[in-house]
């Protein structure tokens, strides 16, 4: 077999069961398509001797015949994930140098499944953007290009590198995690799958914190089947993460029949965008139509709240932000500011933090002790907490009336040039994720599946969003999407 | 709610990052941009709503209040800047 790094998930496991193919080939060939890919610069923490390591192991289970889905198949991780032994830096200064001695429950059930760790992916600083424009790594760079324009485009952000990774057959399949759309936006933009679970189906244990009541992890992989075989494997009920769900893990594989026959598909009319392009709006529509040539039954809903989400989320994100970041004080970990003769500890943690945290980190860090701080809490938090109690109930009356899943666009543009947005101001940016933020703020599932080409031919993605907890069946939507959309578009090479 | 710079100072005294005098204006305009957007939500009628707390409808589980592992000095200083004999060292915090 030839080009075996282009293979996905479920095509390589049933070739190393079948013995056509060895997990050390598979990992080899990615290794060879990393090093070929420095022009992407998608994985910033490079571990070759891991990744042979674990591949000749898992190469003996299968030997063995002890070979669970993941078992030998190469996969990318978000630098956000800590991995014992390995760089994990969250794309941040301040965290130069940091190596855990311990290692996130995601990557270990993935570890402990057989997969196989290539490397760290690049990402915003913290998981704080829409472009992986912040990172200190500088930008990972998507495969995809404007036809003949050689003007280097965003893969999405904040898990921009495990998209780019991905899109350019790095990897098999790269772990990512979502705080307000940063597994879906990047699929979108890179003609790739992503989903993000419901709210405590991943532990979050060993993951750096952003937002800790929005952020979920979640596969990003070349299909839908793909997602549940990965998806599977992450989850599951962690003592270690108390938001964690004590709740059985379905085989989600096995729910993929593509059969949607009366199943009830809402259009959420709040999701017509003024200035949305009509390349968007035509998918969508396409989208809604295959959905229901497959049997479904598409109705018109409402979602009244949607406007307020980017603004909610913009008080509650920070906030939590601010909180979690509070720990990187160059004490424990990470990197310490030279400091003066006769400075003190306010000093260090001041010029440890201004030279550690980027302009985006430092910017949601001081919105979020501002809108925390004594006489605004109410008005900034508080009312943000309410209008995510309204959002939630937006999507349960909707739910309540038989609804089995939500059709939307994934993002409202294609994928931008790298440096196109830094004269916006920063709530430009922040509307990348209109489409996806109130995902989070619900914990609801989402996930986005490739569904077309813009005029430009770069990848459009529609976004389906789930009940909670039922992956299985949102997956099952998806896949009949899929088939339906029969996406099949691949970047050219020219890194 | 307007910032101007003395409250951006604050603010980034607060969350404890050197901001210089100089780039106080820049940043105060910044907040000012994104507390704009964020005023958005006063338009919300919120009365009589709970602000979430949980947004899945479970207890936090509780588990015993028992030692589950230690003896990992070594470890848990294996990541600071500054150890020495066994502890985390900072400047001089009493004078």
């Amino acid at each position: 077999m030839s080009e075996l790094n282009k293979l996905g998930l479920a095509e390589a496991r049933d070739a190393l069961r079948a013995g056509d193919v060895t997990s050390v080939e598979l990992t080899e060939s990615c290794l060879t398509a990393i090093d070929e890919a420095d022009a992407l610069n998608a994985f910033v923490h490079k571990t070759p001797e891991i990744a042979i390591e674990r591949a000749k192991a898992a190469d003996d289970r299968i030997k063995a015949g002890d070979a669970p889905s993941m078992c030998g198949l190469p996969i990318g991780i978000k630098d956000l994930f800590c991995t014992k032994g390995v760089p994990s830096q969250a794309a941040s200064k301040i965290l130069d140098g940091f190596k855990p001695e311990y290692e996130s429950t995601v990557s270990q059930q993935l570890a402990d499944a057989g997969a196989v760790m290539l490397g760290k992916l690049n990402m915003d600083e913290f998981a704080m953007g829409s472009s992986n424009e912040t990172s200190v790594y500088g930008n990972a760079v998507s495969p995809w290009r404007r036809g003949n324009d050689e003007a280097q485009l965003t893969p999405g952000g904040s898990s921009g590198g495990s998209a780019s990774a991905v899109s350019a057959d790095l990897c098999l399949a790269a772990t990512g995690t979502d705080t307000g759309g940063s597994i879906r936006q990047p699929a979108a933009f890179v003609g790739i799958t992503g989903i993000k679970p419901t709210y405590g189906r991943c532990s979050r244990w060993g993951i750096v914190a952003f937002a800790s009541s929005l952020d979920q992890a979640g596969p990003m992989t070349k299909n839908v089947r793909d997602a549940a075989i990965m998806l599977e494997t992450m989850c599951g009920h962690d003592p270690k993460d108390s938001t964690s769900a004590e709740l059985a893990v379905p085989n989600f594989e096995a729910m993929l029949t593509g059969d949607i026959k009366g199943k009830k598909i809402g259009i959420p009319k709040e999701y017509r965008m003024d200035g949305m392009p009509t390349e968007i709006e035509k998918l969508w529509v396409d989208g809604a139509a295959m959905l229901k040539d497959a049997g479904a039954e598409i109705v018109d809903i409402s979602l009244p709240h949607t406007k307020y989400a980017l603004p909610a989320y913009y008080v509650i994100a920070p906030a939590e932000a601010s909180s979690n970041l509070a720990r990187y004080d160059g004490v424990r970990y990470g990197r310490r500011a030279q400091l003066a003769q006769g400075d003190g500890i306010t000093e260090m943690y001041e010029k440890t933090r201004a030279e550690g945290f980027g302009p985006e980190v430092q910017r949601r860090v001081m919105i979020g002790t501002y809108v925390l701080s004594a006489g605004f809490y109410d008005a900034y938090y508080n009312r943000a907490r309410k209008v995510r109690t309204l959002i939630k109930k937006d999507f349960e009356d909707v739910f309540a009336t038989g609804v089995d899943a939500i059709l939307t666009p994934a993002t409202p543009s294609a994928s931008f040039g790298l440096g196109e947005m830094t004269e916006a101001d920063p709530v430009q940016m922040y509307l990348n994720d209109v489409f996806t933020v109130t995902v989070n703020l619900a914990g609801l599932p989402g996930i986005s599946v490739p569904a077309g080409l813009d005029a430009q031919g770069l990848p459009l993605g529609l976004q389906l969003i789930g009940r909670p907890w039922e992956e299985g069946d949102l997956l099952n939507t998806a896949y009949a999407l899929e088939n339906a959309a029969g996406f099949v578009a691949k970047p050219g090479k020219w890194w | 709610m307007s910032i101007d710079q003395s409250t951006a100072a604050k603010v980034a005294k607060l969350a404890r990052i050197k901001v210089e005098d100089d780039a106080l204006p820049a940043l105060a305009s910044e907040f000012n941009t994104i507390l704009g957007f964020i005023e958005q939500l006063n338009e919300v009628d919120v009365e009589g709503v709970e602000p979430m707390v949980s947004v899945t409808p479970m207890r936090l589980k509780r588990r015993q209040d028992v030692v589950t592992d230690g003896n990992q000095q070594d470890k848990v200083l294996s990541n600071a800047p500054d150890a020495r004999e066994g502890f985390f060292a900072v400047p001089k915090v009493v004078e």
